[in-house]
């Protein structure tokens, strides 16, 4: 599904991530882990194609294809999505508006016929319902006002929405109490499938105790530096990033 | 940034979307160039006025003469020679159709093309509309239907000669013919426009709207619009503008009246889309307008509500007097200045009366080298006793050549007053486009969708009928053609 050959990444002329390499299969779900400045987020924008992060050497090949020839647009209609860390406030513009424009500028993109009002409230309802999202929220303004809580499970609603093939989870579990984190952890799990591939990229091992990765990879300074299964986020809990780094080194 | 460069690079795409831009190829007839006693006089002769116009108009003149251009407001153009220009066109034979059939097929065209087909079976159901052509009203539609309830709507020029004692009683008792020089200029050569009156207690069946197109070269047009809402009486009204596009300026300058009574309510509804010129600033109109509304009776109530997206500069004060006690006044504004375009807009609200309120919404959005400013009044006198206003004055810039400005003048004579003032400055974030963009949504649209959403409040006070165009409008004046 998801290939990432040597990928080396320059923001501002300052190259963050120095020769990454990934391959995530369909059905896959991995975990990143790494310390605040690893290059994690600049992973998670490169995928998602966002102005600003340049690729200066290696590729990311989705689904077979050169994924920086197309536009962050044409990357979510072709089913990349990238759950925020920080999701932004748009003022004015309902949420439930901004969902039917985004899911209809996929679909128009594809090809497919665009959905109506109707079906589109019926379909957003019904994976609201399953997040507890209350019809409320869909008619405030997007984000503005919303707890941390909301916004996560708004960008749960999102990926349960566009039924992404890769899904890219950038600090789901940042700012999240308990309660709320086992509820978004309750959203991703019920996404799971044989045909989606999932990124989880975090900070702390807490998330994968509600969300049981296939694989862990430890990102430290733009470069994977250990891989395993789950064991070694535990592994990563008990002796902290410096410790592997080290062993890296 | 290159997303902010992108969307600039398509905001300047647009100077070629201006979709008015055609020219009506008809026959004309032209007054003499030129700005002097006889054209005044020939303009009210051919209206065939009664003699108390020509000398309204007479006294506006001499006193015209005396006055100097304003030049306070925050906006830029070469001097204007007012003897080079025609202050009267018309289309030959169509001073007075008596019906649709006898309306020139070629102007019935025009006003298919720009989208306000004038056969009534045609129109939006429940509007009524008013078409003026340069300086004549063409055709105006369901005058009978209105009739019926009592309502009066038709060109000025009809109202003059038919309502002469209404028109005699209120015309120029809200803009005084002295009031400003582009007013006095109006109050001298005005050609047409609309006058509406609504009887005591009569809800107007259907919204009256009033069409504006300029077509002819080197003309002004000077319309002149007069609305009165008896005792309890109701009345939407929108106009809409748009003219050919041209690399010479164009003088466009209006008085707008409104006049509301006892408990009467007059909601005012403008989708301003002037040709604002090419991408590099030449052509366009120069919008001077004066526009102000009297809630002259205790509990009348005057909404004005702009979409202000066209012409090369904009000059225009929507206002209300408070005069009754418990009346109510409100402005809601969306300036978008593009390109080179100069925005001066905002409003007064002068509280004469005991427990007026007023409110004031403004939203500016300014992309390209736009100078886009909001100005406005608040003034309470020492007879209104708790009087109210609240202002919210935002603004958006799209790019870092734009300017955003804000000028709000307080005043206050009365310590039970209470005002309030509200601004922001932001700027359509990076981050707002991305997380659009990464869901699938396109940068133009993305751009519309940020931009609307931030003239929510005040699209939402528009006619529904209307809501919908110039939400598309707003769209289209930002981004460029989409798909």
């Amino acid at each position: 599904m998801l290939e990432i050959k040597d990928l080396h990444v320059a923001v501002q002329g300052k190259e963050i991530l120095k020769g990454l390499s990934l391959t995530v299969g369909a059905g896959e779900m991995h975990a990143i882990m790494g310390p605040n400045g690893s290059g994690k987020s600049t992973l998670s924008y490169t995928l998602a194609g966002r102005e600003g992060y340049e690729i200066t050497q290696g590729e990311i090949l989705f689904k077979g294809e050169n994924l920086a020839e197309f536009a962050p647009e044409e990357r979510s209609a072709k089913g990349v999505f990238l759950a925020l860390q920080y999701p932004v406030e748009i003022p004015g513009v309902t949420t439930m508006n901004f969902l039917k424009t985004a899911l209809n500028a996929q679909r128009r993109a594809r090809g497919e016929s665009e959905f109506d009002a109707v079906s589109i409230l019926r379909l957003v309802r019904e994976k609201a319902t399953a997040l507890n999202i209350p019809e409320a929220m869909l008619k405030r303004a997007l984000n503005v006002g919303f707890s941390g809580g909301e916004k996560k499970r708004l960008e749960m609603l999102q990926m349960a929405l566009f039924e992404p093939s890769l899904a890219i989870l950038d600090e789901t579990d940042s700012g999240l109490d308990i309660d709320a984190l086992r509820l978004v952890a309750e959203g991703v799990n019920a996404l799971r499938a044989p045909e989606r591939a999932t990124l989880l990229i975090t900070h702390y091992q807490r998330l994968l105790d509600y969300i049981v990765p296939d694989r862990v990879h430890v990102l430290v300074n733009g470069r994977i530096v250990a891989e395993g299964g789950k064991e070694l986020a535990l592994e990563l809990e008990a002796r902290g990033y410096a410790g592997l780094a080290k062993d890296a080194a | 940034m290159a997303a902010i460069q992108d969307t600039r690079d398509r905001v300047s795409a647009l100077g070629e979307k201006y979709k008015y831009g055609f020219v009506t190829d008809i026959e004309m007839e032209y007054a003499p160039k030129g700005l002097n006693e006889d054209i005044v006089r020939l303009i009210s002769a051919k209206k065939d006025e009664p003699e108390w116009m020509l000398e309204w108009r007479l006294a506006a003149f001499r006193r015209w003469r005396e006055m100097k251009e304003p030049n306070w407001a925050r906006v830029h153009y070469p001097k204007i020679d007012y003897q080079d220009a025609f202050y009267y066109a018309a289309p030959k034979n169509q001073v007075a159709p008596k019906s649709l059939d006898d309306v020139d097929p070629k102007l019935l065209e025009t006003y298919k093309k720009l989208g306000i087909p004038l056969h009534e079976q045609q129109l939006l159901a429940g509007v009524a509309v008013d078409a003026v052509f340069d300086s004549v009203s063409v055709a105006t539609t369901f005058k009978a239907k209105l009739g019926e309830a009592g309502v009066i709507f038709c060109p000025i020029s009809e109202a003059i000669r038919e309502h002469g004692d209404l028109v005699r009683k209120y015309l120029g008792s809200v803009v005084p013919v002295t009031d400003n020089f582009f007013a006095t200029l109006n109050s001298a050569v005005f050609s047409d426009g609309s006058f509406v009156y609504v009887p005591k207690g009569v809800r107007c069946p259907m919204e009256l709207s009033t069409y504006f197109r300029i077509n002819a070269s080197q003309t002004g047009q000077f319309e002149r619009t007069l609305i009165i809402a008896d005792e309890g009486a109701y009345v939407s009204y929108l106009e809409g503008c748009t003219a050919p596009m041209r690399d010479e300026n164009q003088l466009h300058a209006a008085v707008v009246e409104l006049v509301a009574l006892d408990g009467a309510e007059i909601k005012y509804s403008t989708v301003q889309n002037w040709y604002p010129g090419d991408e590099n600033g030449k052509g366009g109109i120069y919008n001077f307008v004066t526009k102000r509304g009297d809630c002259r009776g205790r509990g009348a109530k005057i909404s004005w509500t702009q979409v202000e997206t066209g012409s090369a500069i904009t000059w225009k004060y929507p206002s209300c007097i408070l005069r009754g006690d418990d009346s109510v006044g409100e402005f809601y504004s969306i300036a978008i200045a593009n390109h080179y375009q100069q925005a001066d807009t905002g409003t007064k609200m002068i509280h004469l009366g005991r427990n007026t309120r007023s409110r004031i919404i403004s939203k500016g959005i300014s992309a390209g080298q736009a100078q886009n400013t909001y100005r406005g009044l608040v003034s309470v006198h020492p007879r209104a006793e708790n009087a109210r206003n609240n202002t919210q004055c935002d603004s958006l810039l799209i790019g870092g050549a734009c300017g955003a400005h804000t000028v709000p003048y307080i005043e206050s004579r009365n310590p039970s007053a209470r005002i309030e003032h509200e601004a922001t400055t932001s700027k359509i974030a990076d981050d707002q486009l991305f997380y659009c963009t990464s869901r699938g949504i396109g940068t133009e649209e993305a751009v519309a969708l940020i931009v609307n959403g931030f003239c929510r409040e005040v699209l939402q006070q528009l006619p529904m009928e209307f809501a919908v165009e110039a939400q598309k409008l707003v769209g289209i004046s930002l981004e460029g053609s989409v798909g």
